[in-house]
């Protein structure tokens, strides 16, 4: 007790100064594909792109690095978005029937997003419900083009005017349908109602003029000056939606049949009959066409493009957009619904024609571009926006400070890999980046379950893919025949376009990859899988063919009584296999059994991998080609670790096997126990155990209740391998130091191995050997999840290759080195090489908290260049990240990072070396944090726009006043937020004048 | 240590101050001597035998034998005295291990060949009756205590769990539920963690202390307020090997009064007994002392050396003079160390039994206390 009292953190004000000028939190920015995408909004001309999710995200998107992020304060659907074009805001309707404004506000010369105003339509409060949807709810927004006015068109077909942006109502203005009917003939009336508003067009040359388009499929001319139907165009078809054509002498119309028609606007007031009505997919019934662009070309017929309108009973579940034009056509075959799309065309009313260069489509899991201007229509890549999930992640690694010849070669085999189809610059580049260039390269390496490894420039604010390593083709698969889609299209219809690269199938689950470690320096890597599969590649700039060569080692050790249940072992291909230019297999090993590998570790320059398994662990000696070590790690009683991964069986055969159990309770409990050494008596107080385990559950149905009871030394899958460590250090007396490797495992085991590594010299004489030193059991039995150790200063050690190629400083090897052990519930520092205990961080007796995330952090402090401190920084599982230094193992800090709910971000969370972290937020976005007040990733940029705008509206300036946050940086800790601040505008000082000479791009 | 009491110092001339004294450990005799008027405490006595012996790491049990030839311990103040005052002049002192002690010995007939046949008869009824019952707090292995008494609400009960070396489980499950707090906003309801259920034959049942919807209002020393039920449950298994309790009984009839003479946490052996009796459901009651902390679990190291053989033993490099260390006494102490780790369970004394079964499969092997390794500076490699 006393003892708790005695471990108050002394308020020294000197360290206090001191940990805030060196850590501070901030959630930085979100990489990746938003996840659930609602809707779509594009600025012309400030060539700004925004999306929007179903949980009330809104995200920008300009130049590269050009980005913003928003959160509605409801968390509904955002059902459209547009901007006002030049202005630098967005209009936003939620599915609540809200309508927001955006705005892209200026502050410390950079630029951010946030929400102004927002207004919710009066609607009928007795018809509010799911039956009889309120004739107010807002199907379609249209801004005009001058944007002072947004027209609404509502589901009961009234067309409600807005001011902007003070998002006012204009009462006397409101077009309601009764008007519109008095129009329109009585033979096409039939006494019924024209349906909600599908469609609203402003006249592409006089603004004043508003295309109308009805459900039932009326569209109509609209005056606003002289409030008049000025044109009427009787539509039979249940209409989708309408597009101008540019001269505005004809529009088309899409429809729910899958057809699209021409109408023409002339002076006859009123059309029965459309100019030209087709339906591409036809002459079988097809689905509808929600959306139709019609884009005019000064270099032969106009463009044409639409999504869906496929033949309903062929291809009617495929998620298709159509490009058209004359005889030229194009089916784009998409993985995923089609959200909606936009061309980037001409805007500058001087020119006679839209001249599109690019069409840029969201689907549900991308966003794809298309060139099209370049023949053929390629996909132009995307610079922002990657498909991280493309297929789902099950691992990531991250590795800093990469060499600039290991990142060139990457980026180069990358480019082989991946020859770009189009020359197009990236046709969305509004704003300016002024983030100043990474100094440092940063790699984010995620693992996948079709067995890729993708890598990803993580140095700077967008995430881009530079190389994708593919393991599946290294064994045989069922897939292997059908690789390539048949391309062969030339009497196919339609004609079928795979683009985009979301693939969320896995051929074969084994695959997967589960732990991933790169030597930056040698350029070799460790990919390790779900069926006990451990690769060893290398970087090759040469397409190369090889054999490849395999072997095996058996954990289990002859251990007595096991019999793997799981999956088998993947088969290598036989033969000569060929490898594109990048990480080529030098070799693999297989674990038996093979269970997924769950810890893997590489010296390069020992040339030794260890990895592990829910079984045990192994030393493989890649160069000798030979195993130096294999232990197993199993419990005698540990059964569950025998089933396997994918075993469904497993929690079935659990439950009735206690089931079972409590019955058997039930009848002994009545009987006199037996003396209690007995061995029989023995097995009937575990079963009598297990079976209350599981049996209060059921006897007390309410409330939740908890057992409190230390856990027991023969657990289920206690011999999981978590951690594998290389060190050279002192191991078996304080004089010499050599090569050790060290495991922990998941019932607080260590295990730490001499290992005797020849010299380069005499590499080819003698083989590599291991000799255990010490072991160790954690009394509190929980599972190691990490170990280093320190040198004589207290630093980590360095990687392999760092300082004999003078990339680090030596590592003190005077002073006595220490093991810091970190379980999931405590961290220990050890003296080497007695291993006696020097000190302790008791987490989960004093927070109640566990870790599950560890990383060994350097960081600079922000007050002088030459001073930093490493640290030791975990995730817990409430999703707090805590800062301790080591050796003394002191609390710092403390930061809330991720809800304790999602807890798949925090098993996903990565951290860096250099003070950062991603974790995933959703299968497809990375969060970026970082906990350093020195390194920090987050966007700085500028978006201009002419001038006047900000003083025409109050608005704008009173929300200037509020100086209010976006949401972003409200999720920031707000004291240590200041410290960070202060850098930047120093920083920010330089590209003022660059900010306040920039002024609107317009193409 | 008390250097007055080395047996350097030459009282055998003072024959009537000086007690000589006579120690048997094993088959080892020391002689010493003491001073019949200050005695000193038995703490001190029982570590001058320990030094003399030279077996500081041992837990022993002292005897004497008495005018009338009984075997009596010695193991506190009191009986100390009386033993050094009895002593006429020689004082004969047995020594023995506890876990080898045979409690037989003790009491009337014990040392028979000095004994005559009917001297026990006289005076020895009283203590025949408390044979059974006497016993000495130490010999019993603490399952719980009441702990802090003075310095907590009368409302309030800390309990400490010993759960190291117990076979049995804690046996107790916690659940979230409301209590009523006064608040400057009046009484209030507020989130709190309870007891839900008691295991029959556990650990917490047994001791009494614990009952079924007490308030857990600390888990050794930190306050659950605002703390979720599963990070309670982690805190107390975390802290299993010791576990320290506030709870605020449901039941407050039972509660420690204050305004009685009584204070559990004395420790005074004069009033032990009282306490005792006083609060029937503690079966040890003890002051819980800070130091104790140091009792915490220690993680087992395993020195392990793939092909030696050999088992060099480095003596512990004490200023004692005495050195005549048998293998047998090496083995008994290994084997105390083993047996204290718990980890080893089936060694029967066979040294070198345990060091080969080590050998082939270390993780049941030979585990040795870290502490026990520091205490004397033994370094045991295989």
């Amino acid at each position: 007790m006393m003892k708790f009292r005695f471990r108050r953190p002394g308020n020294d004000p000197q360290r206090e100064k001191l940990k805030l000028e060196l850590f501070a939190f901030n959630k930085t920015v979100e990489h990746g594909f938003p996840n659930q995408p609602s809707s779509l909004a594009y600025d012309p001309k400030i060539q700004l792109m925004a999306i929007a999710t179903k949980t009330g995200a809104v995200k920008i998107y300009g130049a590269p690095g050009v980005e913003f992020t928003g959160l509605h304060k409801e968390a509904a659907t955002v059902t459209q978005m547009h901007f006002l074009p030049g202005q630098g805001r967005l209009l936003s309707l939620l599915d609540d029937n809200s309508i927001h404004l955006w705005e892209i506000g200026q502050k410390n010369s950079y630029s951010h997003l946030e929400e102004v105003c927002s207004l919710t339509l009066p609607g009928r409060p007795g018809f509010d419900c799911a039956n009889s949807p309120s004739i107010t709810r807002i199907t379609v927004i249209m801004l005009k083009s001058c944007c002072d006015m947004a027209c609404l068109g509502t589901e009961g077909g009234g067309v409600y005017f807005l001011d902007l942006p003070s998002l006012q109502l204009l009462d006397g203005k409101t077009l309601f349908q009764d008007e519109v009917l008095q129009s329109v003939p009585d033979d096409y009336k039939c006494g019924k109602a024209l349906g909600p508003v599908e469609s609203l067009q402003e006249h592409p040359t006089d603004p004043d003029k508003i295309l109308i388009g009805y459900s039932r499929g009326l569209v109509l001319l609209w005056g606003q000056a002289t409030h008049s139907v000025e044109d009427l165009f009787l539509g039979n078809q249940q209409l989708e939606s309408i597009s101008w054509e540019r001269s505005s002498r004809t529009f088309v119309s899409s429809h729910s049949d899958g057809g699209y028609m021409v109408w023409p606007v002339n002076s006859a007031r009123c059309k029965t009959q459309p100019l030209t009505s087709s339906i591409p997919y036809g002459p079988f019934p097809c689905k509808a066409i929600n959306k139709i662009l019609w884009r005019t070309s000064e270099t032969g017929s106009p463009f044409v493009i639409f999504s869906g309108g496929m033949p309903r009973a062929s291809y009617g579940d495929r998620h298709c957009i159509t490009i058209m034009q004359g005889k030229l056509q194009v089916t784009l075959d998409f993985t995923s619904r089609v959200i909606d799309f936009f061309t980037v065309h001409d805007i500058d009313p001087e020119q006679e024609y839209d001249n599109p260069r690019a069409l840029l489509v969201l689907v549900e899991e991308e966003l794809v571009a298309v060139d099209l201007q370049t023949p053929g229509w390629p996909t132009i890549t995307s610079p922002y926006l990657a498909p991280l999930h493309s297929s789902a992640i099950t691992c990531s690694y991250h590795i800093s400070n990469i060499p600039i010849k290991l990142w060139e070669r990457i980026i180069c085999a990358g480019k082989q890999q991946n020859p770009p189809h189009s020359t197009m610059e990236w046709p969305i580049n509004g704003g300016k980046n002024l983030a100043p260039e990474p100094v440092h390269k940063g790699l984010l390496l995620t693992g996948h379950e079709d067995g890729t490894v993708r890598f990803w420039d993580a140095s700077s604010v967008s995430l881009k893919p530079l190389y994708k390593l593919t393991t599946a083709n290294i064994f045989q698969t069922e897939a292997d025949h059908s690789e390539s889609f048949p391309q062969s299209g030339e009497e196919e219809w339609p004609p079928f376009r795979k683009v985009g690269c979301f693939d969320p199938y896995s051929d074969d689950p084994r695959l997967g990859i589960q732990k991933i470690s790169l030597c930056k320096y040698s350029s070799q890597l460790v990919v390790a899988g779900t069926a006990g599969q451990v690769l060893v590649m290398e970087f090759n700039d040469e397409r190369s063919e090889q054999k490849m060569s395999l072997s095996s080692v058996d954990l289990l050790q002859d251990r007595e009584g096991f019999t793997w249940k799981g999956h088998d072992r993947l088969t290598p291909k036989g033969g000569l296999v060929s490898f594109a230019p990048g990480f080529q297999p030098r070799f693999l090993v297989q674990c038996i059994p093979p269970a997924a590998v769950t810890a893997v570790t590489l010296h390069t320059e020992w040339q030794l991998v260890a990895f592990g398994t829910s079984h045990g662990f192994g030393v493989f000696d890649y160069y000798r080609q030979q195993a130096v070590l294999a232990r197993c790690t199993l419990h005698p009683n540990d059964s569950l670790a025998m089933e396997g991964p994918l075993s469904r069986v497993k929690s079935l055969k659990k439950s009735l096997r206690q089931s079972f159990r409590r019955i058997r309770k039930s009848r002994v409990s009545g009987k006199k126990r037996l003396s209690p050494s007995s061995p029989a008596s023995k097995v009937q107080e575990a079963n009598a155990q297990l079976a209350e385990q599981a049996g209060p559950r059921e006897v007390e149905v309410t409330p939740v209740q908890r057992r409190i009871e230390p856990r027991s030394a023969d657990d289920s899958l206690s011999g999981v391998v978590r951690c594998l460590y290389f060190a050279d250090t002192f191991l078996r007396d304080a004089t010499h130091h050599g090569p050790t490797m060290w495991a922990g495992t998941n019932a607080g085991s260590v295990y730490a191995y001499a290992l005797e590594v020849p010299s380069r010299e005499k590499w080819t004489e003698k083989s590599a050997e291991a000799v255990l030193g010490k072991e160790i059991q954690l009394m509190h039995r929980a599972p190691v999840v990490s170990i280093a150790v320190l040198d004589g200063r207290g630093n980590p050690l360095p990687e392999p290759f760092e300082v004999s190629r003078d990339l680090a400083k030596a590592p003190e090897m005077q002073g006595s080195h220490s093991v810091l052990i970190v379980s999931e519930e405590q961290f220990k520092v050890f003296t080497l090489p007695r291993v006696t205990a020097k000190t302790k961080f008791k987490l989960t007796a004093h927070e109640g908290s566990r870790v599950r995330k560890l990383g060994l952090m350097n960081f600079p402090s922000i007050a002088s260049d030459d001073y930093s401190e490493n640290c030791l920084v975990c995730l817990t599982n409430l999703g707090d990240v805590h800062i301790f230094t080591i050796p003394g193992l002191r609390p710092q800090i403390r930061y809330d990072c991720i809800r304790k709910e999602d807890i798949s971000g925090i098993a996903s969370c990565v951290f860096t070396k250099t003070g950062q972290g991603f974790y995933l937020i959703s299968p497809s976005e990375f969060e970026r944090f970082s906990l350093s007040t020195r390194n920090i990733t987050e966007p700085h940029c500028v978006v201009g726009w002419e001038g006047p705008i900000d003083h025409l509206n109050p608005v704008t300036s009173l929300c200037n006043n509020l100086q209010q946050r976006s949401p972003k940086m409200n999720q920031a800790n707000g004291t240590h937020k200041l410290q960070s601040k202060e850098e930047y505008n120093s920083l920010g000082a330089a590209d003022a004048v660059l900010t306040s000479h920039w002024t609107q791009r317009v193409t | 240590m008390n250097r007055s009491y080395s047996k350097s110092s030459t009282l055998r001339c003072l024959d009537r101050v000086a007690v000589e004294v006579k120690s048997k450990f094993g088959a080892e005799f020391r002689r010493f001597s003491l001073s019949r008027y200050k005695p000193g405490k038995f703490d001190e006595f029982y570590g001058l035998i320990l030094h003399t012996h030279n077996i500081s790491n041992m837990d022993i049990l002292i005897g004497y034998a008495d005018v009338h030839g009984d075997l009596l311990p010695i193991n506190n103040d009191d009986n100390f005295c009386k033993a050094i005052s009895m002593a006429n002049p020689l004082l004969r002192v047995f020594v023995q291990r506890k876990e080898e002690v045979d409690y037989n010995l003790f009491g009337t007939d014990s040392l028979t060949r000095k004994k005559k046949p009917l001297a026990g008869l006289r005076n020895d009824t009283l203590r025949k009756r408390v044979h059974l019952s006497i016993s000495i707090p130490q010999d019993f292995r603490p399952v719980s205590s009441i702990i802090d008494v003075d310095i907590l609400p009368e409302t309030h009960r800390r309990v400490r769990l010993y759960k190291h070396g117990c076979e049995k489980p804690l046996g107790f499950y916690i659940r979230d539920g409301t209590s009523v707090r006064v608040t400057a906003h009046g009484l209030e309801k507020v989130p709190g963690i309870f007891i839900s259920r008691l295991v029959p034959g556990g650990l917490a049942e047994s001791t009494g202390l614990l009952a079924v919807n007490d308030e857990v209002l600390e888990v050794n020393g930190i306050e659950v307020m605002g703390k979720t039920l599963d990070q309670v449950t982690d805190m107390m298994i975390a802290n299993s090997h010791n576990l320290i309790i506030t709870v605020k009984p449901v039941n407050q009839r039972n509660n420690v009064n204050r305004s009685s003479r009584m204070s559990g946490s004395s420790g005074n052996s004069n009033d032990s007994t009282t306490s005792h009796h006083s609060l029937p459901s503690a079966h040890v009651v003890q002051n819980y002392n800070p130091e104790e902390e140091s009792d915490e679990e220690a993680d087992i190291i395993i020195e392990g050396c793939g092909e030696l053989q050999s088992i060099p033993v480095k003596l512990p490099s004490s200023s004692f003079t005495s050195s005549r260390m048998n293998t047998g006494n090496l083995s008994q102490r290994l084997q105390k160390e083993l047996t204290l780790n718990g980890s080893v369970k089936k060694n029967n004394g066979n040294i070198l039994k345990t060091l080969s079964a080590i050998k082939a499969e270390a993780r049941h092997s030979l585990a040795l206390s870290r502490g026990g390794i520091e205490e004397d500076g033994t370094v045991i490699t295989l």
